[in-house]
């Protein structure tokens, strides 16, 4: 995977995850670029198609668009599913997820998604072991803050 | 120091900004805040700060001073601080900051602590965002944590092991030892992450390969152990166990069995065992059985093998699902070329995609029809493809008829199949074809010389009904024209009879000279068309004289030269009309005339440019011969025959024209303009008088006598102004000049000056005296002006 976008029905960017350096400006362009093809896509459409030398997967949750770029070699079925698992992951970890949830804890989105891929690339298969992993950092975290001179060691 | 408000405060304050304006202003204070807080050292709330300022960026706002913090974030104690300062470090560094190379330091000594979670933290940033300078220094860490007893950090280090292999291939070496060992680990994680590397392994470095496809077995039985295996709820989807790393398994096996015969045999069972136990009600089967497709047609199978994919394909194109659909049609565009004939097999389910909704469906469904089109389907996918040509969105258009084209040219099963396909498509898409098209199909009918009558009758029918489609318009034309008198007899045997008059004929092509829809070429093939249908008719001649003559006149070039030459084909050539207008030969493809759109006026053309043309006369006074600019011996090209309007300038005379002008916005009377003589000669005196009407208007009033003994006759005047003035001539009143003073020929010209600028006039006169023809020039500089003030 190259990258993954997500953003909202009015064009907003929620969160985005680059697999490969590219400059500032190169990824604003592209944001932009794919937001509006995307976005002018009709709802029974595929949801698949081509752009620039890349394949675009994307899926429509509720208000917010998941997408992701893939290469050519890319099994686009299986992406899908990558998709659909990571809003599964999100779902469990807040409970019923809306846009608003991952507006206001962005930052918690952003650790799912580490958790879940890294370098385009799905770490587990299971989803038990991602949110297992995910509810330790967290209590990593939190006993962190409350007791900043210390912190518990987790094998 | 404005109080820091925490992170979720600030997102709802920035959210309710009414205005790009307001927002910005919240920002700019928010960062203003954020950094004085980096400035202070040890401030309780640093990660606080550090997410705000990681938001603003994701809106779009530069946050490059964040940079450093986060450097100093990561090597923080503080898991919390770690955390978000490594977040900040895959959002805001990239290799090319210096920053980045800061953080190495902090990865190296994260990656060997004792905290897993810290250990993934540093593995997670140096995957998405590692240079290849910390790579290279990191990667024997990495390959330490390979061998590591935690399956946590084993499957962790694999992924970041293929960053680094995909920013150094040559380090890929380091890591191939322990990439075959993770193999006959038990965790999926780990499974999965050593299936990515050694496939980035065998991407990256051919060499690689025979080592892995010592692997094989070992694959297999992964694979066997996952589809046979019963209900695994940790990795069940939708009824597959493990659909994720089932198809990463079974791309490395393609990429291992290609070219191979060993190992495509050994993966030959298990590929048929997935192909038919695979459920595909949902995508996660889909997926897998997708994989499995693109490796059976990629390695070694057996043609039996081969067949079950083919037929897998086929069975998706049923499928509901779009996006299955979709798929297949993908994949059977990629093998249609090898196995045509089990492609073939499905040809109708992929014409039935042509109606899909999707445009992008309907692409893919349209290519795969045109690489399915053979000798014996021709007609029926024809229909098909015609059918699909009338519904079709304007994106494939032109894709679609070229298609057509090249199908029809390559299969037709006969000529008149063969006209009426392409007749088919003009009339359907005709504003969409290429333009060669419009060529090929007049050498097309030419040559089936058998059906002209059918092929004009026809072209004349889908005229009469539309004269929008550019392509279908000049090929009709260019028809009538040859054909025409086979379109008048009438009857014919293989169409309804329908009665064509001359007039309908006559009136049709004049529809389209004057339609606002022609354009410039069209009106061109019309007029041609109009000319030869002079020889190939007996009542409308007159009529066809007449309409040439008016574009004699015309604003655009190319006609005006055409009309111009065929009313010279029709006076001085007359009786080479019909030799120059009969019937074409028959045009092979790529002869010189057939890159022309209009063979046969190219042909009447160099046939006039060859005889000497001396100084047409032509009589009536609204044209302008050619040849007038000539004489002025101006720049100015045929292409300058605009409308009658011949102009050179000189500045004397208009000051004078706007003092007279003045003289009239004063209520003077203009005075009778003075009477010039401009040119007095073997009896003939031209005399000049000069109205002005308006500001810029002028009436010049020529005034013609003969004091000779005897009459002349024949008595013409022509006259040329500078380009920016416009001229009318208005009829004269005779041309016969009686001997003696007796009499006088006037001709009122007359001329706007718009731009006012200084009037030149070259007048020629042309007459007949005493049997003997002469002409004579005369250039009239100054205007005489009316009295002065």
């Amino acid at each position: 995977m190259r990258f993954m976008l997500l953003f909202s029905r009015q064009g907003k960017l929620r969160l985005q995850k680059w697999y490969t350096a590219t400059a500032e400006r190169d990824k604003k362009k592209m944001v932009r670029e794919l937001m509006q093809v995307v976005l002018a896509r009709k709802p029974k459409m595929c949801s698949f198609l081509e752009w620039r030398d890349l394949k675009i997967v994307y899926k429509r949750y509720a208000s917010l668009y998941f997408c992701c770029a893939v290469e050519e070699q890319d099994n686009e079925l299986i992406t899908l599913e990558v998709i659909h698992r990571f809003v599964e992951l999100l779902d469990k970890y807040f409970g019923s997820v809306c846009e608003l949830d991952i507006i206001f804890n962005f930052e918690k989105a952003y650790f799912i998604l580490d958790e879940f891929l890294m370098g385009g690339e799905i770490q587990d298969t299971s989803k038990k072991g991602v949110l297992k992993a995910i509810e330790q950092a967290d209590l990593l975290q939190e006993v962190d803050v409350s007791s900043p001179k210390s912190f518990f060691l987790f094998k | 120091m404005a109080p820091s408000v925490c992170l979720q405060e600030m997102i709802r304050v920035i959210r309710s900004a009414r205005t790009q304006g307001e927002e910005r202003g919240v920002i700019q204070r928010e960062c203003a805040a954020i950094r004085a807080q980096f400035r202070q050292a040890d401030s309780g709330g640093r990660s606080h700060n550090l997410a705000k300022l990681l938001y603003v960026h994701m809106l779009g706002y530069p946050a490059h001073f964040g940079q450093m913090e986060c450097v100093r974030m990561i090597a923080s104690p503080r898991y919390s601080e770690k955390r978000i300062g490594y977040l900040g470090a895959m959002m805001l560094l990239d290799e090319k900051q210096d920053a980045s190379l800061l953080i190495t330091n902090s990865i190296k000594n994260d990656l060997s602590h004792s905290s897993q979670y810290i250990q993934s933290l540093a593995l997670c940033t140096l995957a998405c965002m590692g240079s290849a300078e910390m790579c290279r220094d990191l990667a024997p860490e990495i390959e330490r944590l390979l061998k590591a007893s935690n399956s946590y950090i084993k499957k962790k280090a694999a992924l970041c092991a293929v960053h680094i292999v995909r920013k150094i291939p040559e380090l890929g070496e380091l890591f191939t030892p322990s990439a075959h060992s993770l193999l006959s680990d038990k965790n999926h994680g780990v499974l999965h992450g050593a299936v990515v590397l050694i496939t980035e392994l065998c991407e990256r470095n051919p060499g690689n390969l025979d080592e892995f496809r010592k692997a094989v077995p070992e694959l297999v039985q992964i694979m066997k152990g996952l589809v046979t295996s019963g209900y695994s709820p940790e990795h069940n989807v939708a009824g597959i166990s493990d659909p994720f790393l089932q198809v990463r398994v079974l791309r490395l096996l393609r990429i291992l069995g290609r070219n191979n015969d060993e190992a495509s045999d050994a993966m030959n069972d298990l590929l048929a065992q997935v192909a038919t136990n695979t459920d595909s009600s949902k995508t996660a089967g889909s997926a897998v059985l997708y994989e499995t497709v693109l490796t059976i047609m990629d390695i070694k199978s057996e043609s039996g093998l081969r067949v079950l994919a083919v037929n897998i394909l086929g069975r998706f194109l049923l499928n509901n699902d779009r996006n299955i659909r979709y798929i297949s049609m993908t994949s059977l565009q990629k093998i249609v070329q090898t196995d045509h004939t089990a492609v073939q097999r499905h040809r109708g389910t992929i014409v039935d995609c042509l109606k899909d909704q999707d445009a992008s469906v309907k692409r893919r469904a349209l290519e795969l029809s045109l690489a399915l089109v053979s000798a014996a389907n021709i007609r029926s996918m024809m229909k098909e493809l015609l059918r699909f040509l009338s519904t079709c969105p304007p994106e494939l258009r032109s894709h679609a008829t070229s298609g057509i084209f090249n199908a029809a040219e390559r299969y037709a099963p006969s000529q008149r199949w063969h006209i009426d396909t392409i007749l088919h498509v003009l009339i359907t898409a005709g504003g969409d074809v290429r333009d060669e098209t419009v060529p090929n199909l007049i050498q097309l009918i030419s040559v089936a010389s058998e059906l002209h009558c059918y092929t004009v009758h026809k072209l004349y029918r889908a005229l009469i009904s539309d004269i929008s489609q550019q392509s279908l318009v000049q090929v009709a034309c260019w028809c009538i024209g040859e054909y025409g008198d086979l379109l008048l007899k009438g009857d014919c045997d293989e169409i309804e009879p329908m009665q064509v008059t001359e007039d309908d004929v006559l009136d049709v092509l004049e529809t389209i000279l004057q339609s606002h829809m022609s354009s410039p070429t069209s009106r061109g093939f019309a007029l041609t068309a109009i000319m030869k249908l002079s020889t190939r008719i007996t009542n409308n001649i007159d009529r066809i004289r007449s309409v040439v003559s008016i574009y004699g006149s015309c604003i655009d070039v190319e006609l005006q030269q055409r009309a111009v030459e065929y009313n010279a084909l029709f006076k001085k050539y007359d009786h080479m009309r019909a030799a120059v207008l009969e019937r074409m030969p028959i045009m092979d493809k790529n002869s010189p005339g057939h890159a022309n759109g209009d063979p046969s006026g190219e042909i009447t053309k160099d046939l006039i440019q060859t005889t000497p043309i001396q100084g047409l006369l032509i009589q009536e006074p609204a044209s302008q011969v050619c040849d007038l600019l000539d004489l002025l011996g101006e720049t100015n090209t045929s292409s300058q025959a605009n409308q009658n309007q011949v102009n050179t300038t000189s500045n004397s005379t208009s000051s004078s024209v706007q003092e007279n002008l003045l003289d009239l916005l004063g209520g003077l009377e203009p005075t009778p303009a003075p009477n010039v003589t401009v040119y007095e000669k073997g009896g003939v005196n031209l005399k000049l008088q000069c109205d002005n009407q308006t500001e810029t208007a002028i009436t010049v009033t020529f005034t013609a006598s003969n004091s000779t003994q005897s009459d002349i006759t024949s008595f013409t005047l022509q006259a040329a102004v500078p380009k920016s003035v416009q001229l009318q001539m208005k009829a004269p009143s005779g041309d016969v000049i009686p001997a003696q003073g007796r009499g006088t020929v006037t001709q009122t010209i007359l001329l706007n000056n718009p731009n006012k600028a200084s009037l030149k006039m070259r007048v020629r006169l042309s007459y007949t005296s005493q049997g003997t023809l002469c002409q004579d020039m005369v250039q009239i500089d100054s205007f005489p002006s009316p009295a002065w003030n």
